[in-house]
């Protein structure tokens, strides 16, 4: 036998649709109740989160832009002067728990130095002040919800183990964050990354108390008071796709031990993934396959409506391989699975699911590919003429226009779609589009029925 | 650097797009990093567009931030030449390239060399003019390049049309109403015997820039855009422009007056053409436009003196302005805009029309002028529309920035004649809800709480939710809650539990059946 099969994918130009990093930083910090996000750019990296997020820019959003003026790009005005002059700004019209700075293209051209300076504003504001990159050079869409935690994972307070904690105050002189008290649970702390919504929050952490693992807290938390302390003895795992760097920095600079599970997306997902972190905390998962036969015994009315339908991805989000899954369980066909980037190692728990969900329906591995090419894409699609298309909001009405049906792939980001709980949402929102098309389309009323 | 939430206007590189984007054989490529080719996005999804946006990005990545992206603009503006075969490409460039102070001049300089079609680069300084302003200037870019190129092949139009034509100016995409107001402005001439010999940018083709100077008279429907392509041409050809907006009663009659005249001192002798539209005016102010008898029905004298805020783009807070003024007896008290560039002649415009001014681009400050002023009604934008959801005032939408309801599949002009029709109806739908609620306060209205806050069905008492499932309930968005809370109900009700708890929640969730 083989040694541990990856999910191998394709390369492409990279010229692919996707958001902007920045709206995803904003949108994540959404969840942080008590932070206020500065993003620090010009007006285009405003109008857009004005634009993606759309009618949620009206609610009062708690992010603003800072926006260079020509000045300021000529570096006359001294950066951090001019933050500084910002910063208490927002402290006083929002009184937030912390300011998140976030840079963008503009100020990586301009090179500003946004790490260096937030420790001195820090001291001068008496806010805690985080710097997150989400700039498009580097980062595509929802790498930018992962800039996020990994950034404020440096200010989560050290976990302790009951006899250090004596000494606790000489340990972290900096901001000290609520300390830990002892677990009652026989499990050590385990924290689950990922901004989710606090909805669909509950449910993986419902999910594994069920088996009796108790999640000691959620990175990031929904208040920035209420960070779970992290440290050597944690257990981290990720509950989305896009949060390697996240990882990473749990895993080098926090000490923590990661656990390589699948996402909780989809029953097989949910189920291969319990499995996954009970045995860590000598638990034997129990009922798991029952469950998992019960959501789709549930949802069992779907597979007539896909079966046999074919489906191409265009990829915007990485969030597209694991729900690619129960549309395959369902009896569809996928073409093509795009996505902007893949961390294999970081993925490679998928893996499996993966492989084992197209050996049951006896079909090859839908072919992944990494930096699509839109234009490149769309004649691949016009040959294989799918069923329906899963593509970013700028390439779904024309399509649609041309008979394919068509769903945005950035539902799958907001949509509840985790845990058992949410196993039918992820097969309705595929066949959304497809069950539309059920009903008939109004243009040709005009003709006879046959 | 400044703070700012919510602009109305967008950068620089939206207006070019905007522009180009409107012309199926026009394809744009930007020069920006990932995820700035929203404009994707904006444009197919309000417009509803059945085609793929004409816009490509080149994208600048960590490579292109440590060599240059010349080879690489070069190369995409190419390739879309070969694969879309459009008639101009137009190299855009964000405010990326102007922040690595890169000479997008030469990059298409090059791309002309190696590309099967026009190279016309959108030439716009992205720190010194927003949206509205780079628009205007890639439409007179496009427009220069073509007349220039004609001028030199020997092709230019000279003649003019044996019949009397105009050109329309300035249509791009993503103006709310633009597509219906083009509709309205064919009609009109058509009305008044006036052909259309271009309408730049063209909804099909890019056009034939060169033929511009056949026409008798360029209408510039909205002052933002098209008005420094209309001067060109008038400098070039000495095609007169008209930049009266025809929007209400009396501004569309002096717009059709204006035309008249252009005709009357153009019209070749031997055509013999009698030009009098006064009777034409006269039968459409009185049997097409319902606005005129509106304003003088006895429902319209309710709004004498009610007071309004205008806010918008300097050509609709304007004439929007003048409409209600003057044909509605409604009280401006404060008339504003956000093109801070144009202030000056829209100020001029409204004169006498409105108590104060406010030229403003920051959404806070307007939002406390409308605070402050306190008016029973608001027309704005979108920003506005929320202003006057918060404070809880009548308000209707005349400019963009707009959502997607502010491109109606229904046809909805606000120009002409039947553009006053459409002007008319929201104010009086803002304006009587507004005293339906007054009449409904006063007497203490009929839903009061006691009737509303009664329990639906006795039924609910006897199920007991522990603080926990309540506090678990208040995660569940709104919108969702009361479903969610049916579908808890009814699962525990049929399995026999009187006490909700979390694990209860959830197990109605997992219920398919439920």
């Amino acid at each position: 036998m083989k040694g541990p099969e990856t999910i191998t994918s394709e390369r492409e130009t990279g010229n692919y649709h996707t958001s902007r990093p920045t709206s995803r930083v904003a949108r994540s910090y959404q969840k942080i109740e008590d932070s206020f996000p500065p993003v620090v750019g010009t007006k285009t990296r405003g109008h857009s989160p004005q634009n993606a997020p759309g009618v949620m820019i009206s609610a009062e959003p708690r992010h603003a832009m800072a926006e260079p003026e020509e000045g300021d790009t000529s570096a006359q005005p001294n950066d951090h002067g001019e933050l500084k002059r910002l910063c208490p700004q927002i402290a006083e019209d929002r009184d937030p728990s912390v300011i998140t700075r976030i840079g963008t293209c503009t100020t990586e051209i301009i090179k500003m130095d946004s790490e260096g300076m937030a420790p001195r504003m820090e001291t001068e504001v008496g806010i805690p002040i985080v710097v997150a990159r989400a700039n498009g050079p580097d980062h595509a869409s929802t790498q930018g919800e992962d800039t996020a935690p990994a950034a404020t994972a440096h200010r989560c307070a050290e976990h302790l183990s009951v006899d250090e904690r004596d000494q606790w105050p000489a340990r972290r002189p900096t901001r000290p964050l609520k300390p830990v008290a002892a677990l009652e649970e026989t499990n050590p702390p385990l924290v689950l990354s990922g901004s989710l919504p606090a909805m669909v929050a509950s449910q993986p952490s419902s999910e594994l108390k069920r088996q009796s693992v108790r999640a000691a807290g959620w990175l990031p938390a929904r208040r920035y008071t209420d960070l779970p302390s992290l440290g050597a003895g944690v257990y981290v795992c990720g509950a989305n796709p896009f949060l390697s760097r996240t990882a990473t920095t749990l895993m080098r600079r926090r000490k923590c031990r990661l656990i390589g599970a699948p996402l909780p997306i989809g029953p097989d997902g949910t189920r291969a993934r319990t499995e996954k972190i009970c045995p860590v905390f000598g638990i034997q998962p129990r009922g798991l396959r029952e469950r998992e036969d019960a959501m789709r015994e549930g949802s069992k009315d779907y597979p007539g409506l896909v079966r046999g339908k074919s489906v191409f991805s265009m990829g915007d989000n990485p969030l597209e391989v694991s729900p690619a899954r129960p549309p395959i369980r369902c009896g569809t066909i996928v073409h093509e699975v795009g996505i902007p980037y893949m961390d294999k190692q970081y993925q490679a728990a998928e893996s499996a699911p993966s492989r084992e969900t197209s050996r049951d329906m006896c079909i090859p591995m839908p072919r992944v590919v990494e930096k699509p090419d839109n234009y490149d894409q769309i004649q691949r699609m016009r040959e294989s003429q799918p069923d329906l298309a899963i593509t970013g909001t700028a390439n779904a009405n024309p399509p649609e226009a041309r008979g394919i049906d068509t769903k945005w792939s950035v539902e799958s980001t907001f949509a509840p779609i985790h845990g058992f709980a949410n196993a039918r949402d992820i097969p309705q929102l595929v066949t959304r589009s497809l069950r539309r098309s059920n009903v008939g389309d109004p243009g040709l009323y005009g003709q006879s029925e046959q | 650097t400044k703070l700012a939430h919510r602009m109305h206007a967008g950068p620089a590189h939206v207006g070019t797009l905007r522009v180009a984007s409107y012309s199926k054989n026009v394809h744009a490529t930007m020069h920006a990093p990932l995820g700035d080719d929203y404009f994707n996005v904006m444009r197919p999804m309000p417009e509803r567009d059945r085609d793929f946006t004409p816009v490509t990005a080149s994208i600048v990545d960590r490579h292109v931030l440590a060599r240059g992206s010349q080879d690489k603009v070069v190369e995409n503006t190419t390739r879309k030449g070969k694969e879309e075969r459009p008639d101009p490409t137009v190299p855009t460039p964000t405010c990326t390239p102007s922040t690595l102070q890169e000479d997008p001049q030469n990059f298409a300089c090059r791309a002309s060399v190696t590309s099967d079609s026009d190279v016309t680069l959108a030439d716009v300084n992205h720190n010194r003019v927003d949206e509205l302003q780079a628009a205007d200037r890639t439409l007179e870019q496009i427009v220069r390049y073509y007349m220039n190129k004609a001028h030199g092949q020997g092709t230019l139009g000279r003649p003019l049309t044996s019949v009397p034509t105009a050109n329309i100016i300035g249509i791009p995409t993503l103006g709310p109403h633009n597509q219906h107001d083009c509709r309205e402005l064919k009609r009109l001439l058509r009305d008044i015997g006036t052909g259309v010999n271009q309408i730049i940018p063209e909804r099909g083709l890019v056009g034939n820039p060169q033929n511009l100077p056949r026409a008798r008279s360029n209408p510039v429907p909205h002052r933002e855009i098209g008005l420094v392509a209309a001067v060109y041409s008038d400098e070039e050809s000495g095609t007169p422009y008209i930049s009266t907006t025809p929007m209400g009663i009396l501004d569309t009659a002096n717009c059709i007056r204006q035309m008249q005249e252009r005709v009357g001192k153009w019209a070749p002798v031997p055509l013999n053409l009698s030009v009098n539209y006064e009777p034409y005016i006269d039968q459409q102010t009185r049997f097409v436009s319902q606005a005129a008898w509106s304003s003088r029905s006895i429902d319209c004298q309710n709004l004498t003196g009610k007071r309004a805020v205008i806010l918008g783009y300097a050509t609709h807070a304007a004439a929007m302005t003048k409409t209600l003024a003057r044909e509605m007896g409604i009280r401006i008290c404060r008339a504003g805009t956000y093109c801070k560039h144009d202030a000056g002649r829209s100020n001029e415009r409204v004169q006498g029309f409105r108590d104060e001014i406010t030229v403003t681009d920051d959404h806070n400050e307007a939002g406390d002028m409308i605070a402050r002023a306190e008016p029973s009604a608001i027309s704005g934008t979108q920003t506005e529309r929320h202003v006057g959801k918060r404070l809880d005032i009548p308000r209707g939408v005349i400019s963009s920035p707009v959502h997607i309801q502010n491109f109606p599949p229904g046809y909805r002009p606000y120009l002409g004649y039947e553009g006053t029709n459409q002007i008319a109806d929201p104010v009086y739908n803002s304006s009587t809800p507004g005293t339906e609620d007054h009449l409904l306060d006063l007497p203490g209205g009929h839903d009061t709480e006691a009737v509303t806050k009664l329990p639906h069905a006795p039924t609910e008492k006897d199920l007991i939710r522990n603080p926990e499932s309540q506090s678990e309930s208040s995660k569940i968005p709104k919108f969702v809650r009361g479903k969610i809370k049916g579908k808890t109900e009814k699962f525990a009700r049929r399995n026999g539990i009187t006490n909700i708890t979390v694990g209860v929640m959830h197990a109605a969730r997992d219920s398919p059946s439920a």
